[in-house]
């Protein structure tokens, strides 16, 4: 009731044509009612929504689309609302439309090796509808019981597996979206490729801003016949890092290669038991699959790379349960840091993975400089960093270091030839750092890219891509891997 | 080395006296003439704006100039055991590019005639060889590219990281944007350790039977990393740890062939030198490459006469056919997938097109993408679409 934000006038206006497309009970507007939607899991934001839509099908999502494309009512859609960078955050002149009721599994074709579904299924959903035929989705998020294809098609999300089977955009086929205007568009299709501009590529990872998703067709791939995954520990991080690199020197894409430094290990192992070794100042998880006696092979290459590079213990997972209580542990590492603070904010730079050990050295300063905690957990094959700062919003003050904090890390991944997030998006979090990750120019032409699909500026606007004013006001100098982009050209 | 490129590109879209802008034709290495629609305008030649400027290894990435002649960056990565695993074609061309003669381009080069094809119209064009079956497009290995917009803005997009979803996946769209988009200065690309082994087998088999068998071991956790079915003969590539392949040997029989042969018929399959791809019959008997799910069984494919050959899986089907494109495009569509006007003489390319035609809702998106990058429509009009 008369909460900053809401128009309840404009609320009762646009939730008048809106009750005429759809049933009562797919509407929101009390505040009760609407206030599970006022964030996703980047919880330090957020607003109240003017109304919350629920369609249950792909005719809904177009009335509610071309009115609310009609009344000029900015729309932002939602799946389980797991993101991390406020994506899917509302906006208080706007519908939140929300695709978790579309969750039907259309088809699955084990033939073809491929699922049709619509975009509420959750990502876990899939392999599970998969796992009689031998076959699952690969990308496994770690929100996966939770988070929807939609979603991960929109973030173009990743998991642990990703180094050897790929992100979203390598494993979905087919997006059927709509436009704000309401129109059906096919992007890429259950072929290998697609007639015209890869336009697949580019509504992968576009944070919902380009079109509505409403089915996904992905790919299914068979279940390795058996997979092992070696733990080892480090008494040196940087040694750890030194030791992914020749890993893959060695000619191996190994199907998992993650690390964990000792704040997030103590963390994790409280919550998980998963048996890690608490005195190494750095453990690696490193996955093999395929067939036993190349899997057996393989983890004997890898164990003699983990023990040059100065691995002070090496355990092999002896079964399919260990191995997944090896995984169990990191895969709960956000929740298991949750429990030892009251909060944390999650960052999300990839670097190239040589520029690890400089990284976390900053980080280390970084600690000190801001007196906040931060545990480490990487996508270490791909030199995905999660840093996760430890805070206390109660603590005056504790927020405000927090966001420079996460603020340099960032700024220090761009200078290190990386990028500002690898898989959990812009949103409205980092959009600051767009403007130093990139010119204006190139935002320009991003921009271009949005009005191509929405003229108007209609669909999940004010996420990603920052205007020029607000580089301007947030001062960003566009420095890339530390140095001016083209020094050799004029500047203008 | 660049301002060269930037100084024409800025020249063309200020236009001449009269103002009007003035189209260019982004020149390669002139290997992939043959493909997509014939396109007027000066020729700009990007082969200056060469070399590898990084590439290391234990990172898996390279990232080089568009002018890089694709056989240099691929000797490169060998000598570090490594390769652009989706395998691209660089199909022949002339050594050297010649003033556009009068009579439209050239027909098509007879296949893999020398080293011509470059980094910037491999991207470009975007095509991938037997390997994308297994590991995937040329879309799926770009991490990242720097271009010269329409307007001669150098603008820089994705990076040299594996994983990076900052802004719009610029760099992706480039690929296969047939340099309509903008010129590709800069690219950098995922590389992959090439497999420790390789074997090739050959079965006999109809054509049904070939597509019903692909897709049955596509099912299965099998090292299978190529295929070609034609004319009653299928090739099957296992690469892998040398355990791997013998036990998926085993497991699916056929004839081993002797590696040098086995090498030789990957290679005619991705250069198109095999006789089916008869480069001087394309203009008599148009190529239609038909990409349609792995599945669609032979019969789907009933209303195109002539022969035909079989690649990835299944989801690749090449017809030299003389049938009509309106009927080979149905079929496509139908079948769940799209058709290209492959070879053919200039006239029949560009009387009939070289691409599925678009829904309306996804062609006004196409213009004004274009309209985005290429605000005056400099580069290489019509030789995707005539709209643009
Ligand atoms: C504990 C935890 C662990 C996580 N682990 C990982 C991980 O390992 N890897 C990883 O990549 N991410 C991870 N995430 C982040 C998050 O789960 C992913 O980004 C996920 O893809 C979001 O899906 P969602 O359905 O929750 O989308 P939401 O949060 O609801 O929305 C995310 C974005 O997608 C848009 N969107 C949603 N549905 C649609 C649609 N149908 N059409 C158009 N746009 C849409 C929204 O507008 C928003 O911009 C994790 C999050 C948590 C909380
Ligand atoms: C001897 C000879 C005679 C010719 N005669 C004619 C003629 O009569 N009429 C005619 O129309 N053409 C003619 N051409 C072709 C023309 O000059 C160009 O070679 C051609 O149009 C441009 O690409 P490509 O095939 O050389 O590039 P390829 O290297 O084969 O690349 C394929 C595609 O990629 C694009 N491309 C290449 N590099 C880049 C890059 N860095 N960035 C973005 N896109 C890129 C190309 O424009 C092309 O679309 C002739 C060429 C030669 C060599």
């Amino acid at each position: 009731m008369g909460d900053p934000g809401v128009n309840i006038e404009r609320q009762a206006q646009v939730r008048a044509r809106l009750a005429a497309l759809l049933p009562a009970e797919s509407i929101l507007f009390e505040r009760e009612d609407t206030r599970p939607y006022e964030c996703d899991g980047l919880s330090a934001y957020r607003q109240q929504p003017m109304l919350v839509v629920l369609p249950a099908n792909e005719d809904e999502v177009r009335a509610v689309l071309v009115a609310c494309h009609d009344m000029r009512v900015p729309v932002v859609p939602r799946g389980a609302g797991t993101g991390l960078s406020g994506g899917a955050l509302p906006m208080g002149d706007g519908v939140l439309l929300s695709l978790a009721r579309m969750k039907k599994i259309l088809s699955l074709d084990p033939a073809a090796r491929m699922a049709r579904v619509q975009p509420g299924v959750r990502n876990l959903a899939i392999s599970e509808a998969a796992a009689p035929y031998g076959l699952y989705y690969a990308p496994d998020p770690s929100s996966q019981i939770a988070c929807t294809i939609g979603g991960n098609v929109a973030e173009n999300s990743g998991g642990v597996h990703c180094l050897k089977y790929g992100l979203t955009v390598h494993n979905v086929a087919r997006v059927r979206g709509l436009t704000i205007a309401g129109e059906v568009v096919e992007f890429g299709s259950e072929a290998l490729d697609a007639a015209g501009y890869d336009l697949l590529a580019l509504m992968i990872g576009s944070e919902g801003m380009l079109a509505v998703v409403t089915e996904v067709s992905v790919r299914l791939v068979p279940k390795p016949e058996t997979a092992r995954c070696i733990m080892a520990s480090f008494d040196d991080v940087e040694r750890a890092g030194d030791a992914v690199a020749g890993i893959i020197a060695a000619g191996i894409i190994p199907a998992g290669l993650e690390m964990m430094d000792q704040a997030a290990t103590r963390a994790v192992e409280a919550f998980a038991h998963a048996g890690y070794d608490l005195e190494a100042k750095a453990l690696l998880l490193c996955e093999a699959d395929g067939n036993p006696e190349e899997v057996a092979g393989e983890i004997a290459r890898m164990s003699e790379v983990l023990q040059r590079q100065g691995a002070t213990a090496i355990r092999v997972s002896r079964s399919e349960a260990e191995r997944l209580l090896f995984w169990a542990g990191r895969k709960a590492a956000f929740p298991a840091v949750g429990r030892i603070s009251p909060d944390y904010y999650c960052m999300d730079g990839t670097i190239p993975r040589k520029r690890l050990g400089e990284m976390l050295r900053f980080i280390a300063a970084m600690e000190a400089k801001y007196g906040l905690r931060c545990p480490n957990v990487f996508h270490a094959g791909d030199g995905n960093l999660h840093p996760l700062i430890l805070f206390d919003a109660n603590v005056p003050d504790e927020l405000h270091r927090t966001e420079q904090f996460a603020a340099e890390v960032l700024e220090k991944c761009i200078a290190l030839g990386g990028t500002i997030t690898g898989e959990h998006g812009v949103g409205i979090e980092k959009i600051n750092q767009m403007c130093v990750q990139f010119s204006a120019s190139e935002l320009a032409l991003m921009r271009g890219v949005k009005a191509a699909f929405d003229p108007d500026g209609l669909l999940n606007p004010a996420k990603n891509i920052p205007t020029l004013h607000r580089c301007a006001e947030h001062g960003g100098m566009h420095v890339r891997a530390g140095r001016l982009a083209h020094p050799e050209l004029p500047r203008f | 080395m660049l301002s060269p490129l930037v100084d024409a590109v800025r020249a063309a879209a200020a236009g001449g006296g009269d103002g009007k802008a003035r189209a260019l034709r982004i020149a390669g290495g002139g290997s992939k003439d043959f493909y997509g629609r014939p396109t007027a305008g000066e020729p700009l030649d990007v082969r200056g704006y060469a070399g590898i400027v990084a590439y290391e290894p234990t990172e898996l990435v390279v990232t080089a100039r568009c002018g890089t002649p694709l056989a240099e960056l691929e000797a490169t990565l060998a000598a570090s055991g490594q390769m652009l695993a989706f395998e691209p074609p660089h199909f022949g061309g002339p050594p050297d590019l010649q003033p556009p003669h009068s009579g439209g381009p050239p027909g098509p080069q007879p296949p893999y005639s020398g080293a011509t094809a470059t980094v910037g119209g491999m991207v470009a064009a975007g095509l991938g060889g037997p390997r994308r079956q297994a590991a995937g497009a040329l879309r799926d290995f770009v991490l990242g590219v720097t271009i010269l917009d329409g307007r001669g803005e150098v603008l820089s997009f994705g990076g040299q990281v594996m994983k990076n979803v900052a802004g719009y996946d610029v760099s992706r769209l480039m690929a296969g944007s047939l340099g309509t988009l903008g010129i590709i200065l800069e690219v950098s690309l995922k590389t992959l350790p090439c497999p420790v082994m390789e074997e090739t087998l050959q079965f006999e088999m109809p054509e049904d039977k070939a597509i019903a068998t692909l897709n049955r071991w596509a099912g299965q956790p099998l090292p299978v990393t190529a295929s070609a079915w034609c004319a009653g003969e299928l090739h099957v590539r296992l690469s892998g740890a040398p355990v791997a392949v013998s036990a998926a040997r085993e497991r699916m029989g056929g004839v081993r062939i002797d590696a040098d042969a086995a090498q030789r018929f990957w290679l005619s399959i991705r250069e198109q030198s095999a006789v089916f791809f008869g480069a001087e019959d394309a203009l008599v008997r148009p190529l239609w490459r038909l990409s349609v799910p792995s599945t669609t069984p032979a019969a789907a494919l009933d209303r195109i006469e002539g022969a035909r050959l079989i690649e990835w899986g299944g989801a690749l089907r090449w017809a030299a056919s003389g049938t009509d494109a309106a009927t080979i495009r149905d079929v496509a569509a139908k079948a769940g997938g799209h058709a290209t006007l492959f070879r053919a003489e200039a006239g029949l390319r560009e009387r009939i097109g070289v691409f599925q035609p678009l829904a309306p809702a996804a062609l006004a998106i196409h213009r004004q993408l274009k309209a985005a990058f290429d605000p005056h429509g400099i580069f290489n009009p019509g030789r995707m679409y005539a709209e643009f």
